[in-house]
């Protein structure tokens, strides 16, 4: 019998997202909601099973209740397999040392035992903070066909945002001779994604040198790409010309949810070849009594208020004369009667009193100075009070 | 609660409402935007701690088979029970069932098998929120042999009907098949309590004397033979026996109230399915609807059920109509009182229209 597996995933989700506040002040990054019923870590694993890769380890290490809860056995992608499947990967004890992951390399390579067991011939680290749609499979059969040792995938990005990522310079073929982490004066715009194929052997041996190496820290794009390539090793780069959305900061959250809107939209959930998976709640379909335009709303609403260029998430209510306006409501968030909600991210079980008001008019709340670009944002589980007031570009970790 | 095993019949009353059935069971008959008739009651025995239930089925059961599979969403893929089909043509019986009884009497090889005391039998042609937890203990209290479900409401022109005669004790004393009578009467919901080994005893007695009802050969005289109680179910209750009666139990859900009782509380179990949430564009105007996941709204929409995927081009408008899953109305249309079946499409311009008393039907898979 095959006890092997070509390819397996490594997902790093233990980050903390410290830029998206209060949205992660207990959940890891990978487990906020998105697009009215997903949560982030929905696109990479049903990206795995429609790409045929039915083997994922999922490293967690910061508040990773949410995020275990949600996976569960993975049965929503598929993923619950006699071998292989999902898994969750959290730093654990051992005879010789006890360590939380220091840096993504480092949580690879603790998971070597987990890896090897499935004999793959190819790894491919994924990230859990990134909103696309991609075909692994295509970028592995890339990575094939040149022989590389590491493939990295890679997008175009405006020259100027150049030097926000880790910047690839490719000879024509598309090897790689360079590779900078977030360089000054960049000299391409060709920015990696943090997706990544690895030959197994390789990805083994060097997660080696560099667990031995003092000096690194332990890090894929600082340490560990950069080594391959000092020695010679064979790096290629994949492009990919889809959507493709970092969500690590407030503002980038926001734009990356209103790119579902619209009949035709900057990013499609709806396509019927590729089938975007998530834990589905058990809600009837939502009510829909006021007036809803530009918006999308999850099953189990109870819509009598007035909703604009919003993602109303699952089983929220929004009672008589509220309006919701350039908004996004993650899930369970009860807004009441005359509440006016505008240009804010409000986080799961959030009550919303009577009359209140939540950030202000677009328009006017872009010119404010703040950590969100002026969008208000409302921490998971509290409540504002009648006629309670939020300003734009808040941050709300407490009852108002 | 007692330990009590579930069975249910998901193949019965189908001549009811043909042109729902003509094409699946009457248990997976799309209901309420994403829902199948038969989620009900299983729901309502998951809900009341059962975890093994029998299936019964009959013939078009692939629909049904499909939305089951193998109960994981109810919670009953289980090592030890869980869902259990139960077709025709097994153990007892060698023909196809045709009645109640005969159905009863290919159910036997699994109620010999069951270790739990007592058995619930119900239909899946209704919609109801009921802890069948509580019919147990009411039968145990009463010392039953045999409780049987009713509820208050005016009889309605029915394919099979019973009602009761209760005692103030509870105990029945009179049981009437397909009766004439109007007005609001004791209706049995066809729920049913027992004692497996009392049922077991009772369908194995009927096949050696030949009977061929469970109403009239057993239950009827059963007044008069054992100890037979009524347990009256306060709460919401719709059955399907027509397609008007299909329309109004669905349209009922506009209702806050009803939606409250049956949705909230205790969930009902489904197949889950992975569409987008619904999407309403700028031109979009929705009043009193259901809209399921997968929807996309560029019309006007209102007193409607739309099940998961169904589409309102531009310019439409649909009122009073149940659309199921992926149903394409294109622009321009004008749709009231329609009852549309799965995956149709209303090309660009089309006007239909039913009413009240007589939906418009549109049969699965239809091009208009």
């Amino acid at each position: 019998m095959l006890r092997k597996k070509e390819c397996v995933a490594m997902l790093l989700a233990g980050g903390q997202g410290s830029r998206l506040y209060e949205l992660t002040s207990n959940i890891a990054k990978p487990a906020v909601a998105f697009g009215a019923k997903y949560r982030i870590i929905d696109f990479p694993l049903s990206n795995c099973i429609n790409s045929g890769i039915d083997t994922v380890g999922v490293l967690t290490q910061y508040q990773p209740l949410v995020l275990n809860e949600y996976i569960g056995n993975g049965q929503p992608w598929d993923l619950d397999r006699t071998f292989g499947g999902v898994h969750i990967l959290s730093p654990y004890e051992a005879k010789k040392d006890t360590s939380w992951y220091k840096g993504t390399a480092n949580a690879i390579y603790q998971n070597i035992r987990f890896m090897k067991m499935y004999d793959p011939e190819y790894v491919l680290i994924l990230s859990g903070d990134h909103i696309y749609k991609m075909d692994y499979d295509k970028m592995l059969a890339a990575h094939k066909a040149a022989n590389a040792a590491c493939t990295i995938a890679c997008m175009q990005v405006p020259m100027k945002e150049a030097s926000r990522f880790g910047i690839l310079n490719t000879n024509k073929d598309g090897t790689i001779y360079e590779f900078e982490e977030k360089p000054a004066a960049p000299k391409s715009d060709l920015a990696s994604m943090g997706i990544y194929i690895f030959t197994a052997e390789k990805l083994f041996k060097y997660l080696e040198l560099d667990d031995k190496d003092p000096k690194s820290e332990k890090d894929f794009g600082k340490n560990v790409l950069p080594a391959m390539l000092n020695a010679g090793e064979k790096m290629y780069s994949y492009r990919f010309d889809g959507y493709w959305k970092d969500v690590g900061t407030i503002s980038s959250l926001w734009e990356a949810n209103m790119d579902l809107l619209g009949v035709v939209p900057n990013f499609e959930l709806s396509d019927r070849d590729r089938v975007m998976c998530s834990r589905s709640p058990l809600a009837p379909p939502a009510f829909i009594e006021g007036e809803v335009i530009n918006s999308i709303v999850a099953t189990g609403g109870e819509i009598e208020g007035t909703v604009i260029n919003s993602v109303v998430g699952t089983n929220c209510i929004i009672e008589k004369g509220a309006e919701v306006i350039d908004s996004v409501l993650m899930g369970n968030i009860t807004v009441k009667a005359g509440a006016k909600i505008n240009y804010s991210i409000i986080d799961e079980d959030v009550c919303i009193g009577e009359k209140a008001i939540i950030g202000a008019a677009r328009s006017e709340a872009v010119k404010v100075e703040s950590k969100t670009n002026g969008i208000a944002v409302l921490g998971r589980g509290i409540s504002v009070k009648k006629g309670g007031k939020i300003p734009a570009g808040e941050i709300a970790d407490k009852d108002v | 609660m007692a330990s009590t095993v579930g069975v249910i019949f998901s193949s019965i009353n189908e001549e009811n409402v043909p042109e729902l059935t003509k094409v699946r069971s009457m248990g997976s008959i799309p209901y309420g935007g994403r829902y199948r008739l038969v989620d009900f009651a299983l729901s309502n025995m998951v809900n009341s701690g059962i975890t093994t239930v029998g299936m019964i089925t009959k013939n078009n059961y692939q629909s049904l088979m499909d939305h089951l599979g193998t109960g994981k969403y109810w919670d009953l893929a289980r090592k030890d029970g869980g869902l259990i089909l139960l077709p025709p043509y097994s153990g007892e019986s060698e023909t196809l069932y045709k009645n109640r009884l005969e159905a009863l009497k290919g159910a036997t090889a699994f109620l010999k098998k069951v270790k739990e005391d007592f058995v619930v039998i119900a239909d899946s042609d209704a919609v109801y929120k009921l802890d069948y937890s509580k019919v147990i203990d009411y039968h145990i209290q009463k010392n039953a042999d045999i409780t049987l479900v009713y509820h208050e409401h005016t009889l309605k022109k029915s394919h099979y009907n019973m009602t009761f005669d209760v005692a103030k004790d509870g105990r029945i004393t009179e049981i009437e098949i397909n009766p004439t009578a109007t007005g609001i009467r004791k209706n049995y919901i066809n729920v049913m309590v027992a004692r497996t080994s009392f049922l077991l005893r009772l369908i194995l007695d009927a096949i050696q004397r030949g009977y061929t009802s469970f109403g009239k050969d057993i239950l009827s005289p059963g007044t008069k033979l054992y100890n037979l109680y009524a347990y009256k179910f306060e709460g919401f209750y719709a059955n399907i026996t027509s397609l008007n009666s299909y329309f109004d139990a669905n349209m009922v859900l506009l209702d806050k109230k009803i939606r409250q009782e049956i949705f909230g509380d205790r969930d009902v179990y489904t197949k889950v399915n992975d569409s987008a949430p619904a999407k309403f564009a700028d031109t979009a105007q929705v009043k009193n609807s259901l809209v399921s996941d997968g929807c996309i709204i560029e019309g006007t929409v209102e007193n409607c059920i739309l099940f998961r995927g169904v589409k309102i081009g531009k310019g439409t408008v649909v009122k009073n109509c149940i659309l199921m899953t992926d149903n394409i109305i294109g622009e321009n249309c004008k749709l009231s009182y329609v009852v549309s079946d799965k995956n149709s499409v209303v090309r660009d311009g089309r006007i239909l229209a039913g009413c009240e008393i007589q939906p418009y039907f549109i049969n699965k898979g239809s091009l208009i």
